[in-house]
């Protein structure tokens, strides 16, 4: 009896033994295991010498030498180990082999499926170049659906959940196609970018699978989102370069690559490389340094440089903002990079670590935003009447009104957040609860404008 | 009598080497013939002979390979290459260079008469 309980606990000792070696970064699974096989010799050496199970283990944990020095030494010789390597192995996160390898294919799969959707409507006579407009209109529409699918998947959602995340898709490709758009009209291009943005929450959903209605879930999404397009701006960067590569290559004996390129190699792989950006940040969240928080970091502090320079330069000079057709989209721009800029420095920061200067920074990067930004409304609401309200400028300024005052109260959250009066986590949860304001906002553009402007 | 870490460190990779030389071994078993060699005079921290090892092998001087022992566990051999071999000897030509300038030393400074032994610990210490 005493004999069975010591060797199970001599068990669950090497267990937890074994898990801390784990957590080092230098120390990978096989080294674990041959100094496993070691502990385990002087063990069985110490007990056959008389000494009971939990003293021998005692003895060989402490022969076995100080964790940290021994980290260390390992870190000396594998230096490599200390920058993650970029590649999946299944080793590191824990997973099962063929768990890892499964969701490989299958994202591979649903990359294969998006570039053949890509080229499914020129089954039925749409030319890429011909219907600029159709493909602009339905382009989320060919990879959106696989990519939610691929986290149906990997979420194990259930049917009812599924029938749900369809409703949005179906109802999204009846409002892209069925209305009588003008050509070249501006409801046309502003349904292109705004469709998008009310799909991409759908697929949030089901990214969060049943934790969309947790500020953990969408939080979890954000990031998502933010490391997606790191991944995405890398692919199309190498995709780049293999482009030119290719051209310069066939150019040198004799053969025009470039139609191949415009219509096979350039739509299919970009629509392919979403799901593999996907199933990239998928695989590799665990295991390398979130990308999206470290830019931020570097960024606010310039970006509040910039704009308080701006706003000096107004004050000193005294020039008012010229206002111009663009004027209203460029301010719109300033404030989606200073709320990405908010975002993801949110995203990365531990709610119970004490406030900064890096807080202060970032406050005064919203503030100052928000002048510039108000300055720039002065200067052009009178104007704006004079011009009428064409679809676009009522767009921008919606925009521009739905990021106001998201910036203007995280302004006021983050003060109390600095005087001490309220807690970081309701400036996380006002930015979660704010995703749904976008995909809103998105979706009645894309169903109210175009005949509330007569498809104009 | 404790020999301090850089000296330790230095003289691994001859022991190491001249262990394997005798025959292919793993961690533990090599441990215990350092310490049975040393008479207990060498004290290595177990862990520490890994990162030996492994160093060894990305040099190439030995080479490893998984064996599925008795009970059943799974156990990490190593064996001394050719170059291996050829390290040895220079590091034996080497330490052997070392221990002759040093006993040429310890001779000199040795007062006619005198016991070596008792000239090894210096006075004052």
């Amino acid at each position: 009896m005493t004999e069975h309980g010591e060797a199970v606990s001599l068990e669950d000792q090497i267990d937890q033994w074994r898990s801390y070696l784990r957590h080092r970064r230098a120390i990978h699974a096989v080294d674990v295991a041959e100094l496993e096989d070691h502990l385990r010799e002087q063990v069985a050496v110490l007990t056959d010498a008389g000494l009971a199970t939990d003293e021998a283990f005692l003895v060989a944990v402490k022969r076995m030498g100080d964790l940290d020095a021994l980290s260390r030494e390992f870190a000396r010789e594998h230096s490599d180990r200390l920058w993650k390597q970029l590649v999946v192995s299944p080793s590191d996160n824990g997973e099962p082999h063929a768990a890892v390898r499964t969701d490989a294919i299958v994202a591979f799969c649903l990359a294969v499926a998006a570039a053949v959707a890509v080229k499914v409507p020129a089954l039925f006579g749409f030319d890429l170049d011909d219907d600029a407009e159709f493909y602009a209109r339905n382009l989320s529409l060919f990879v959106l659906p696989l990519l939610t699918g691929y986290f149906a998947w990997k979420r194990r959602l259930d049917v009812r959940t599924l029938r749900w995340l369809a409703v949005p898709f179906v109802a999204a490709a009846v409002f892209a196609n069925v209305y009588p758009f003008e050509s070249d009209g501006s409801t046309e291009v502003l349904t292109a970018l705004h469709l998008p943005i009310a799909l991409w929450l759908v697929v949030g959903v089901a990214y969060a699978g049943g934790r969309w209605r947790q500020v953990d879930g969408r939080m979890d999404f954000i990031r998502f989102t933010g490391e997606l397009f790191i991944y995405y701006v890398l692919i199309a960067l190498g995709g780049g370069v293999l482009t030119a590569f290719t051209v310069a290559m066939f150019d040198a004996i004799g053969i025009d690559p470039e139609s191949f390129i415009g219509s096979w190699l350039l739509p299919c792989g970009a629509a392919g490389a979403v799901l593999v950006a996907a199933w990239l940040v998928e695989a590799k969240q665990s295991v390398i340094e979130n990308m999206a928080p470290v830019l931020t970091r570097l960024f606010t502090p310039l970006f509040a440089a910039a704009l308080v320079a701006f706003l000096g330069a107004l004050v000193w000079t005294g020039r008012g903002v010229e206002f111009d057709r663009d004027t209203l989209i460029k301010f719109n721009l300033v404030l989606i990079v200073v709320l990405g800029l908010l975002l993801y420095s949110v995203s990365a920061r531990d709610p119970r670590s004490p406030r900064g200067t890096f807080d202060v920074l970032q406050v005064v990067l919203v503030a100052s935003a928000l002048l510039a930004d108000a300055v720039a409304l002065w200067a052009i609401a009178d104007r704006i009447t004079e011009f009428g309200f064409s679809p676009n400028r009522v767009a921008a300024l919606g925009v521009n009104v739905i990021l106001l005052v998201n910036l203007a109260w995280s302004a006021v959250l983050y003060l109390r957040f600095l005087r001490g009066r309220g807690s970081f986590a309701s400036l996380e949860r006002w930015q979660t609860d704010y995703l749904l304001v976008y995909a809103v906002w998105s979706a009645a553009v894309v169903v109210v404008f175009p005949p509330a402007f007569g498809y104009a | 009598m404790v020999i301090n870490k850089d000296l330790t460190a230095a003289s691994s990779t001859p022991i190491v080497l001249a262990i394997l030389a005798e025959g292919d071994s793993y961690g533990y078993a090599i441990l215990q013939r350092v310490r049975e060699v040393s008479g207990g005079r060498m004290e290595w921290t177990d862990g520490m002979l890994y990162p030996v090892l492994h160093r060894l092998e990305r040099l190439g001087h030995v080479e490893a390979r998984w064996e599925v022992s008795k009970g059943r566990r799974r156990r990490k051999y190593y064996r001394l290459t050719s170059r291996g071999r050829d390290q040895l000897a220079e590091e034996r030509r080497q330490w052997q260079a070392v221990d002759a300038t040093l006993r040429g030393i310890w001779r000199l400074l040795e007062p006619a008469g005198h016991p070596a032994s008792a000239t090894l610990v210096p006075s004052g210490a």
